[in-house]
């Protein structure tokens, strides 16, 4: 058997394991109701998957792009198909009815993606990017076209329209004050724990501390102080800096982010080996001069692959900032799981899943520029 | 290391006695003391969902880390790479939320979204490990007609097991701040006072919590940091 | 004894070893050389089967080695490598077990051997059985990596390089305890090597490898004096092989015995180099050689120049 065929074998057989075991989609009565599983194309997704396996077992020339292919076309197709049954469903029910996606559903879609993935690798960057922007274009010209306006996620999205942009917003603006905060007080802090050779010192010591402290834990004791001051500095209070909201969000956020980009700092000043200083410093650089045209260029990628962890992870954190009343993302899910309306929860998850892939990316892309230049 | 876990105890013995010392503080609240449920039973439970995902998922990780790393599971490697990498950018509160409509309030869906994460960092490290250790090592063992498993069992995961215990502490530790939020979906730990004092406006419960549960954090993180350091000290 | 007969291989497209015969006697310590991509080291280890071969086979007294089951083989052949690969998470005493403990010797048995080979082996610092690897130096830890190829007593030892890695002062000493090892137990030895003075300081006989095929096989002597081919004479040394066939001959064969000379005495074991080296010292061209102590002849520069035998 041709070895590449593992993973094809494996994710086909998760695949398949979805498709006859995970309802696809189900049909609730309306948004706040559980509803009956509906999983209308059981054989033909089964035998697709089956064929999948069949194609990467094969060791036929071709076979490698027809898997991908495949995959690539339950990946747009998928969507699609659950587009249409829903609305199929929709027509014969009452108007509160949803049709929400099933773990089914999810779990084939993921499988197609995770080999779609497989497939593409060692293929040209210049294949990837076409195969993967092409799905991207697929997938908003038939949300344009209206394929998946009948789905309970849409439907729940166009209910909350406004909120739902605000809070996205809010989401993005706590992540990136977050992020600007932490390198402007994490990079100093972090070249002068290298110069001063202070790693593993009382500095570093407590932001690993507090790294271990539960964010829901560290939100909730931040109210207090944070109150505190907005009665004592009046002033304060009238910026909006009180107990709850974005202040203190945005405090514990960096705290938790400073530990890594601190970290990082201190690699990237440490990328450039003690020889290349010292002959730097020999030819007459400053301290300044060496920070600037040797350390930075050479210790930047190190950092932004630091910036790219810290990033992630604040968005995740951030959704849990909603439960201090700093609002963004988290507050669909929270809200949502208050209600017992599973498509608001779903959205806001989504969303926050959405976002922290879609940064994730966007740093791995600056990653690859900053490291083609250099 | 041991002043965490005894900041613990001693939180446990005096908090259901500070009702006074609340009263004092924050005088306008009726009840300033969390009382629905003790705080050494939050503690067990807490504790308790912690330990069962963590063992459930160094067992998931361990196994599939290492069919990943062997010759026949090998093309496997970059998809299981993939899954934790990608795995690591869902945010906890996220997997908390899926598992929700999947398995309702409670316990269960906190139990299986600590799991579910909790895979990830055993997995992405018992890779790592396995893939770090000296490859003159192995050639020798090979040499000396070690068979394919014992190698595994007396050479790669030993010296793999310092970076394993990394990823079972970091696990533990992220286990432990999703558990705290698992409360708002139902599950009782030491989230619930937080989130109670959160919706009801009661510090005293907040504060209550927090306390308890940073200590649990960081006495299990120094525990299990105290138990990767002795196993790291002759793995070089 | 070891049999290689019409050995093939290749990786891909290239051929590493070509149709290859050769033998190795029982208690021989026979030296493979040449230079990199040879394939002397994937010529010695077709014979544990970390190597498989793509035609042809091996035989280890008479038994083809792909009949024999893969980790019984390995287990009865000592194997020692450049890059040592003790491990790091065993103590030295344990790296030295590795092999005794794998074929189920009693703990007795294996304290007793383990002693034995720091001896032998001249690790006798004490505690340094229950030292971690990573706090030896490079010359104690292939000391260590011979120990643990020997434990088990096998009757064939592989050697891969295993003093590449080492100092000058370091490898003589490493390979003079193993010439004396080799010559007491009557051990088996494979060794490769791409050092043409190691090779002819340590093999009874040596194998010339070029581009995966054997241009001349004897004794040390026998390749310096009657190189087969242009090439062998290059790789032998062209007009340095002299100097090496004084590293090779010993004081005894070319003495003269019973003359009696001035001079500090050199003995009768050691090589005309040794000799040639304590005659420049010394400043003198004759100097008295003894055996076991005692005067028993004298050496000349003469002899050292016209020595042909």
């Amino acid at each position: 058997m041709n070895p590449r065929a593992l993973p094809v074998l494996v994710l086909a057989g998760i695949g398949l394991l979805c498709a006859i075991a995970f309802p696809f989609l189900y049909v609730t009565p309306n948004r706040l109701l559980s509803g009956e599983p509906h999983s209308p194309h059981v054989v033909a997704l089964a035998l697709s998957w089956v064929l999948l396996a069949g194609l990467g077992m094969l060791e036929v020339r071709g076979s490698r792009v027809a898997v991908a292919l495949l995959a690539w076309a339950l990946i747009a197709g998928l969507p699609l198909v659950a587009g249409m049954d829903a609305r199929a469903l929709l027509h014969a029910t009452a108007a509160s009815a949803r049709v929400p996606l099933g773990a089914g559903f999810w779990l084939m879609w993921l499988a197609a993606n995770l080999l779609l993935l497989d497939r593409l690798r060692g293929v040209r960057t210049s294949g990837r990017i076409v195969a993967w922007a092409g799905l991207f274009v697929a997938l908003v010209a038939m949300s344009r076209a209206g394929a998946f306006e009948s789905l309970a996620l849409v439907r729940e999205f166009h209910a909350q329209r406004g909120p739902f942009m605000d809070a996205l917003l809010t989401h993005l603006s706590l992540a990136a004050t977050t992020l600007v905060l932490a390198l402007v007080i994490g990079a100093p802090l972090g070249w002068w724990a290298w110069r001063a050779r202070r790693t593993d010192g009382a500095v570093v010591g407590v932001l690993a501390f507090l790294q271990t402290v539960p964010s829901l834990a560290l939100f909730a004791l931040l109210i207090g102080p944070f109150a505190w001051l907005a009665r004592a500095w009046p002033a304060l209070g009238a910026l909006g800096f009180g107990g709850t909201g974005a202040a203190p969000a945005v405090f514990a956020l960096v705290l938790y982010a400073l530990l890594p980009v601190v970290r990082y700092t201190v690699a990237g000043l440490g990328a450039v080996p003690p020889d290349a200083r010292e002959a730097a410093r020999g030819l007459g650089m400053s301290r300044l001069q060496l920070l600037s045209r040797v350390q930075l260029p050479l210790g930047w990628p190190v950092l932004l692959a630091g910036l790219r962890i810290v990033a992630v992870q604040t968005i995740g954190l951030a959704a849990v900032a909603t439960l201090i009343g700093a609002g963004g993302l988290g507050r669909f899910v929270f809200l949502g799981i208050g209600q017992g309306a599973n498509d608001m929860v779903m959205l806001g998850t989504l969303a926050i899943i959405a976002l922290a892939l879609a940064v994730d990316l966007l740093f791995q892309a600056m990653l690859a520029f900053t490291e083609r230049r250099s | 290391m041991i002043f965490a876990p005894l900041l613990l105890v001693a939180l446990l013995l005096v908090l259901p006695h500070s009702e006074p010392w609340f009263h004092a503080w924050i005088p306008t609240l009726s009840h300033p003391l969390y009382a629905r449920t003790s705080f050494l039973a939050l503690t067990l439970s807490h504790l308790w969902l912690v330990a069962l995902a963590t063992f459930v998922a160094v067992a998931i990780g361990l196994t599939l880390g290492v069919l990943a790393t062997r010759p026949t599971g090998r093309s496997l490697l970059p998809t299981v790479r993939a899954i934790a990498v990608i795995g690591q950018t869902f945010p906890p509160v996220a997997v908390l939320a899926i598992a929700v409509p999947l398995l309702g309030f409670g316990a269960a869906p906190t139990l299986l979204a600590l799991t579910l994460y909790g895979v990830l960092p055993v997995l992405g490290q018992t890779v790592a490990g396995l893939d770090n250790v000296s490859p003159a090592a192995l050639h020798a063992a090979d040499g000396m007609g070690y068979g394919r498993w014992r190698r595994l069992w007396d050479v790669e995961l030993p010296l793999a097991a310092g970076p394993i215990m990394a990823g079972v502490r970091l696990s533990a530790i992220v286990g432990v701040g999703t558990a705290t939020i698992g409360s708002a979906v139902g599950a009782t730990t030491l989230g619930s006072p937080i989130v109670e004092g959160l919706v009801g406006n009661n510090t005293a419960y907040v504060v209550q919590g927090a306390l308890l549960v940073g200590a649990l954090a960081l006495s299990i993180d120094g525990l299990l940091g105290s138990v990767e350091r002795r196993i790291r000290r002759n793995r070089r | 004894m070891i049999e290689f007969d019409h050995v093939h291989k290749r990786f891909g497209e290239h051929v590493v070893i070509d149709d290859l015969s050769l033998r190795v006697e029982d208690g021989e310590f026979f030296v493979l050389v040449g230079p990199s991509g040879s394939g002397k080291s994937t010529l010695l280890r077709t014979v544990n089967r970390l190597v498989h071969i793509d035609a042809g086979n091996v035989r280890i007294d008479g038994v083809d080695v792909a009949t024999q089951d893969v980790e019984t083989l390995r287990r009865g052949i000592g194997y020692a490598i450049q890059s040592v690969g003790l491990f790091p998470h065993r103590t030295v005493g344990e790296n030295v077990a590795t092999v005794p403990h794998l074929l189920g010797w009693s703990k007795a048995e294996i304290d007793a051997r383990v002693e034995e080979l720091l001896i032998l082996l001249k690790l006798d610092e004490p505690g340094i059985v229950d030292r971690y690897p990573d706090t030896l130096s490079g010359g104690q830890q292939q000391r260590v990596g011979v120990a643990r190829a020997l434990a088990a007593r096998p009757r064939i030892v592989l050697m891969d390089e295993p003093f590449g890695a080492l100092d000058p002062v370091t490898r003589e000493s490493l390979q003079a305890s193993l010439k004396a090892i080799q010559r007491d137990t009557a051990t088996t030895i494979l060794f490769v090597t791409h050092d043409m003075d190691e090779a002819f300081g340590l093999g009874h006989r040596v194998a010339l490898m070029l581009d995966g095929k054997v241009a001349q096989v004897g004794t040390p002597l026998e390749l310096i004096r009657q190189p087969v081919n242009e090439r062998v004479r290059e790789f032998v040394g062209g007009s340095r092989a002299r100097l090496r066939e004084l590293a090779v001959r010993l004081v005894r064969d070319s003495m003269r015995k019973g003359e009696i000379a001035d001079g500090d005495a050199v003995d009768g074991g050691s090589s005309l180099q040794d000799a040639l080296g304590a005659m420049l010292t010394q400043g003198r061209d004759r100097l008295p050689v003894h055996e076991d102590g005692h005067p028993a002849g004298t050496i000349l520069l003469a002899d050292l120049v016209a020595s042909r035998e």
